[in-house]
């Protein structure tokens, strides 16, 4: 967090009225570009694939079904596939940007993400026991075996990694160890059952694919509940990333502003992972990248997030749709190939150095 | 003014002889421990040796001539082809596992920092894998594609890590990028290929003894024979390093090139042992902190390490054969699983995890 604050232009001195607001100006691409960038991207989602669609075959199937020089084909596809892909995309970026950007403020820690702090690795933990030990079958149960799975790997990356005293390095390693020690426990499980290791290997990939309309209204309640919750807290953790103590003078709870984030992470990561499985680094990326444009504002942070994450996963997406043609790469394989280099990159900057 | 009182003797015993001039400090306890956990590991590996692998039961009467190819031919095959060089590799695999994962801690100072936490296994992992599925140098075996791209994997983090030296924390959130990267593809790679190779990958990702013959534990015993007096040679630095840069350079230690020689040796044996026996989970980040509790020592201990890596996957394998009636659980399922517990003490432990 210290190396945004410093790293961020300079205000303007009040006397220089040319640049009267010169991050409004640079704010403003934010706001009105990328939900344009937003809306592009999810139809070039649902025009490309291992069958390309021209965009107006795509909007006629999805306007208007019935017209008579629509295909049935075409059609189905568009609604059946890759519309409800698209959307699975869209509110995973999302609900990880979000998780992503409140985990980075909450522990004052750059490299937090919900795919690197083991909390996905805990979800995936969860799903896993809830269907091949308990045998649970159906979404809206196995969630909330995601829930808790999330809930207990953060704990024990948070009292893991913040004892004594705290590091970015040291939570990070904590998080990698947690991920560990669940992953091995969760292909102990995969191993000893084949059919479910088959399943297992699609889904711990991180796939958008094979989704129902149905799977998208069941975690959408819990993807609002953590949204509301986490900008809920935009301005308290404001206060807090000034430190506990002015937090604590400006009258935020503190125990209450980390619960609600705790909480909103939980629901955000394990309604998506139960999902989708496990995918890393889009919560670290995206609020580095939104940072650079709104400053340290949280309540901008937030919601820039939010708009900005699903456009990076859906281009990820649609990159892993075209690179191997007519076989696709998962979604999280290239956005972990891809978050890689970046993590590094982030790393090697020297103000990592002093936290 | 009270001042505490600190113990004259706190388990070191400080010694100077006038001729020859030798002065030095005898950590006393760790001369206790050693010989001890060099025991116990010698003890698990005849245990293993007169019980373990599969169904074929001796008694110790038969197992013991069978060792020297005396008594009933199919015993001594039993003993010598399976059961010697299955628990020679896992005897040869925990010892490199706590001696890598010694160094590790050592270098970046932080308790929970292990060559299979930093990326060295999963570039192994993912030069297997494309082995497996892809074919890209088939014929050289799992063993040696697991070693390059472990080497690999090491020189790439060491590069990225530079930037006018290295420093721990570096080391450490670099490795970390890189697993990720590599185990993307791995992961890639899975889901591309077919379900017999996904589980033949898995199961070596995993860490598995099934089937290791003496071509497995031939290269990690040379290796070891080389790498590891390599190591106790550095220990003088690896004990500067662990007081940070600054005071380890004032005290004259070549910071970088000790830091250098350290993990390319740590990273070599890490390598070896993942080659031979496949990534064996929280072996290294266990075994060094268990060895340097029991010494009570403030630098993870590297040969007592090595005894209670050993030990440790030599118990995990032998649990692993004898869990169920008809499956081998692999060793790394077993340490995982250990693992958990492990973790778990070392979040409740007062202070936590004194990495700085």
């Amino acid at each position: 967090m210290n190396s945004q604050r410093t790293a961020a232009p300079k205000r303007a001195s009040p006397s220089d009225p040319a640049a009267a607001n010169p991050r409004l100006v640079r704010r403003l691409p934010l706001l009105t570009v990328t939900p344009f960038l937003l809306v592009g991207l999810c139809l070039l989602s649902l025009m490309l694939g291992s069958r390309a669609i021209p965009l107006d075959q795509v909007l006629l199937a999805l306007t208007d079904p019935g017209h008579p020089e629509a295909s049935g084909q075409v059609a189905a596809i568009v609604r059946d596939t890759r519309l409800v892909r698209t959307l699975v995309a869209v509110l995973t970026g999302m609900a990880l940007g979000l998780a992503g950007a409140v985990m980075q403020s909450l522990t004052r820690n750059p490299l937090a993400d919900p795919g690197l702090l083991g909390i996905s690795a805990g979800a995936a933990f969860g799903t896993v026991v809830a269907a091949g030990v308990l045998g649970v079958a159906g979404l809206l149960t196995s969630v909330w075996f995601a829930f808790a799975g999330a809930a207990l790997a953060s704990a024990a990356v948070y009292f893991l990694g913040t004892r004594g005293t705290s590091s970015p390095v040291k939570l990070a390693l904590a998080g990698v160890a947690v991920t560990f020690m669940l992953d091995s426990l969760t292909s102990g499980i995969a191993l000893t059952d084949p059919e479910a290791l088959d399943r297992y290997r699609y889904w711990s990939a991180g796939s958008l694919t094979g989704h129902t309309a149905a799977t998208v209204w069941q975690i959408t309640p819990f993807l609002i509940a953590g949204v509301l919750l986490a900008l809920s807290i935009g301005s308290a953790l404001n206060g807090m990333s000034l430190g506990d103590d002015v937090a604590t003078a400006l009258g935020h709870r503190l125990g209450r502003v980390r619960a609600r984030a705790a909480l909103a992470v939980t629901l955000l990561t394990g309604a998506t992972v139960a999902v989708t499985g496990p995918i890393v680094f889009v919560g670290l990326v995206v609020p580095h990248l939104v940072r650079m444009v709104t400053g340290p504002d949280h309540r901008r942070l937030l919601a820039g997030s939010m708009l900005v994450a699903p456009c990076l996963l859906l281009a990820a997406d649609i990159a892993g749709r075209l690179v191997a043609r007519p076989q696709e790469i998962d979604v999280s394989l290239v956005v972990a190939f891809l978050g890689a280099p970046f993590f590094i990159a982030l790393v090697r900057r020297r103000r990592l150095a002093e936290l | 003014m009270t001042t505490a009182k600190t113990p004259r003797f706190a388990g070191r015993l400080p010694f100077r002889l006038r001729r020859p001039a030798v002065s030095g400090v005898l950590h006393v306890r760790h001369l206790l421990v050693w010989p001890v956990l060099a025991a116990v590991a010698f003890l698990t590996f005849c245990l293993t040796v007169a019980v373990g692998s599969g169904d074929y039961t001796m008694s110790l009467t038969e197992v013991v001539p069978a060792l020297w190819g005396a008594g009933d031919p199919a015993g001594v095959f039993v003993v010598r082809e399976l059961r010697l060089p299955r628990a020679a590799v896992a005897l040869l695999s925990g010892a490199a596992f706590g001696v890598a994962g010694a160094v590790y801690q050592a270098v970046t100072r932080n308790p929970l920092a292990s060559p299979d936490m930093l990326g060295i296994t999963q570039g192994a992992g993912a030069a297997v894998a494309a082995g497996i599925v892809l074919g890209t140098g088939a014929g050289l075996g799992t063993q040696i594609l697991g070693l390059a791209g472990a080497v690999s994997a090491g020189l790439l983090i060491y590069v990225l890590a530079w930037r006018k030296g290295t420093t721990g924390y570096r080391i450490v959130l670099v490795g970390v990028g890189i697993s990720w990267m590599c185990s993307s593809v791995t992961y890639y790679l899975l889901s591309r290929g077919e379900t017999y190779e996904a589980q033949r990958v898995l199961g070596w990702l995993v860490g598995n003894l099934n089937e290791r013959g003496w071509e497995n534990a031939r290269p990690l015993a040379l290796a070891l024979l080389v790498l590891l007096p390599a190591v106790l040679m550095l220990g003088r630095p690896q004990r500067a390093l662990q007081l940070g840069d600054e005071v380890a350079g004032a005290l004259g230690t070549p910071v970088q090139r000790a830091r250098l020689a350290l993990m390319v040796c740590g990273a070599a044996i890490a390598a070896f042992a993942t080659a031979a026996a496949g990534p064996v989970l929280f072996v290294a980040l266990a075994a060094p902190q268990i060895a340097q509790r029991l010494a009570r020592l403030t630098v993870p201990p590297v040969t007592a390490s090595a005894f209670t890596g050993a030990t440790i996957v030599l118990i995990g394998d032998l649990i692993g054969q004898r869990l169920m009636e008809d499956t081998v659980v692999p060793v790394g399922v077993v340490t995982g699983v250990l693992g958990a517990p492990f973790l778990l003490w070392q979040l409740a432990r007062a202070g936590g995890p004194s990495g700085r």
